[in-house]
């Protein structure tokens, strides 16, 4: 940008093609040496970063071109893999349907929790929102606590809420909650959602906090009458950072779910009713060892994300207006 | 036209705070949302509360079909029990506790100070390649980890770090969270902290340690529950082999994979296993309040 408002008032001079160039990379050069601090401050996390995450991405996506089996040497079969995926695999297309459901439906609502809790909570004095902000908390930090929901959704007509559903008469017999294919979608939708105050919730906690308090008082005297209007016209703009960042929580772990799954109804899922694209990525990697369709897999799911969050990006920008 | 500033009217406060009352706020409004809070907790503290009323209920009472949210006849012999397992095992039980409490207090503090520094240049300043290498860390975030596993692997096995604390610790340095986490905390700072400094005279080394860091105090606070959570509980079963290198959730593992009869010590290592990060996370959420509520960042 400076480089056009220099020249602004000159007669224009022209280069050939590659002076140009070669005036870009010198230019770029002297911004890099300015920045020397600030890529030392990045090298020794850029380094770890790339040796253990960027390079096995890299491999991982490469591979998804080939059939490996892990024993024998990977042997190229460039976009077979992807072709499978698409025109043969009909529970790869089962497993789609199954992540897309779920993450549509708990990703949004598991997104609007976090928000209005956090925000909720940070309406509370002090020490009541210290204790919230624990309890609220308390699903993502005690391990694998999920497991109470198999004893909720209990088979049989003593199972929590088969016996009260009996007794009150909504259901003449047991429910099969968690073992039959038609129920199972709606019960994992609710421990999905019940799991979602996580990592973005203790965020967007955190980002509430650092609001700059002097914006309330302003926005007070220029009209400001009730917490909603402050919620959207003060608070909500003023953390859009946090936003995004608990948004980019909710899709990992909205496509994301599957051992969580497991553990509630099984793998497989009865009729694969719940079977989600991670189910199909650990099913071939893990189980079948054909690391060259996991990955294929795994890069689907990847682009699915990616193109969510780039949605979600333009969403966002309207928020305050 | 001078119009005159018009002051908020004063108002009655259900709340009280040291930090000055929050304007815009009604009283029945203040105690629907605690009520509203109050039911949903409930809910959500299910967990909790059932993993710590199960870890004093007797075997008898263990088994009773469907499980009871309360306990009858409560006992301290599950943890009797932990304890004297533990006490039994080959490697020294303080061995396991070692290694865990390492690899989460030298990976939790790696993390921050590597993931804060490089987050720092990232959020505030533009040049080649930052907005690139931003973007690659928020990306990674969405690869799944299952694929990376083989790859990972072979890197860890040129370098020569298999079966050593290495394995485990270095990794957990470069995860792509923190990274993301203190770039959007840092983002909010106002600049006018910077320049100050830098018309002092301040290198960027002293401008993030004696600026940025305390000034992203909620950040990294935040970031040291997720990085203990994780840590605390790695199995790594993958990198290591040497029993003396294993860590505690694999022994607890272990030695409660006992079927029934083990599953009062079980329960009882739930509970023991929560202590940890729950005490990070009620340290941690106490001090971001605190912070907060004395001092906002002034430009």
């Amino acid at each position: 940008m400076a480089e056009i408002n220099k020249t602004a008032g000159r007669v224009p001079v022209q280069n050939t093609a590659w002076q140009n160039i070669v005036k870009y990379f010198k230019y770029k050069w002297t911004e890099i040496k300015k920045a020397r601090a600030y890529y030392l401050f990045i090298l020794p996390y850029g380094l770890i970063f790339t040796t253990f995450i960027v390079i096995p991405v890299v491999v991982s996506v490469v591979l998804s071109f080939t059939a490996f089996n892990m024993i024998q040497n990977p042997r190229w079969i460039f976009i077979d893999n992807y072709y499978q995926l698409f025109m043969v695999d009909d529970l790869f297309l089962t497993a789609l349907k199954n992540t897309l459901v779920f993450s549509v439906i708990t990703g949004p609502i598991g997104y609007l929790m976090c928000l209005g809790f956090a925000w909720l909570i940070n309406e509370m004095p002090p020490k009541v929102r210290a204790v919230m902000t624990l309890l609220f908390y308390a699903p993502a930090i005690s391990g694998n606590s999920f497991v109470i929901f198999t004893f909720l959704f209990s088979a049989d007509e003593y199972g929590f809420l088969n016996s009260r559903l009996l007794n009150w008469g909504f259901i003449t017999e047991a429910v099969p909650w968690l073992k039959a294919e038609q129920t199972i979608p709606a019960c994992v939708i609710v421990v999905i959602l019940w799991m979602s105050l996580g990592t973005g919730f203790l965020s967007l906690i955190a980002g509430l906090q650092s609001v700059d308090r002097q914006l309330y008082e302003a926005g007070a005297i220029d009209g400001i009458k009730n917490r909603w209007q402050e919620l959207w016209y003060i608070t909500l703009p003023s953390m859009k950072q946090h936003l995004m960042f608990a948004a980019v929580m909710t899709i990992t772990s909205s496509f994301g779910m599957g051992s969580m799954i497991t553990s509630l109804v099984g793998f497989p899922s009865p009729n694969y009713a719940a079977h989600t694209i991670v189910h199909h990525l650990e099913d071939y990697g893990n189980l079948r060892f054909e690391m060259g369709y996991a990955s294929a897999i795994a890069t689907m799911l990847f682009l699915l994300m990616v193109g969510c969050n780039q949605v979600i990006q333009k969403l966002l920008r309207k928020v305050g207006t | 036209m001078a119009t005159k500033l018009e002051t908020p009217k004063k108002r009655f406060h259900f709340f009280k705070s040291k930090a000055g009352n929050r304007v815009n706020r009604s009283t029945s409004g203040d105690l629907g949302v605690l009520i509203f809070l109050i039911f949903f907790a409930v809910i959500m503290a299910l967990p909790l509360y059932y993993a710590i009323i199960q870890s004093l209920k007797p075997l008898n009472e263990l088994y009773i079909f469907p499980p009871r949210l309360y306990v009858t006849d409560p006992t301290m012999d599950n943890y009797a029990d932990l304890f004297r397992l533990m006490s039994n095992s080959w490697v020294p039980f303080s061995r396991y506790i070692f290694n865990t409490v390492m690899i989460t207090v030298v990976g939790t503090f790696g993390h921050i100070i590597l993931a804060s520094m490089a987050a720092y240049p990232l959020a505030k300043y533009r040049f080649p390649g930052s907005t690139a290498f931003a973007n690659i860390v928020r990306f990674s975030l969405m690869f799944n980890a299952t694929v990376l596993t083989i790859p990972a692997y072979i890197i860890m096995a040129a370098l020569g770090w298999i079966d050593t604390y290495f394995a485990v610790i270095i990794p957990a340095f470069g995860t792509s969270l923190g990274l993301y986490l203190m770039q959007n905390f840092m983002t909010d700072l106002p600049d006018a902290l910077f320049d100050a400094a830098k018309i002092d005279g301040a290198k960027e080394g002293r401008i993030f340690w004696k600026i940025v860091m305390p000034n992203v105090k909620s950040g990294w606070l935040t970031l040291m529950i997720f990085s203990v959570q994780s840590l605390w509980n790695t199995n790594n079963g993958m990198y290591i082999y040497s029993e003396p290198l294993k860590t505690l959730p694999y022994a607890i593992s272990q030695i409660t994979s006992g079927g029934y009869a083990r599953a009062g010590a079980s329960s009882a290592a739930v509970v023991i296993m929560m202590l940890v990060p729950i005490t990070v996370f009620i340290i941690s959420q106490s001090n971001v309040l605190e912070t907060m509520a004395k001092s906002g960042i002034k430009e």
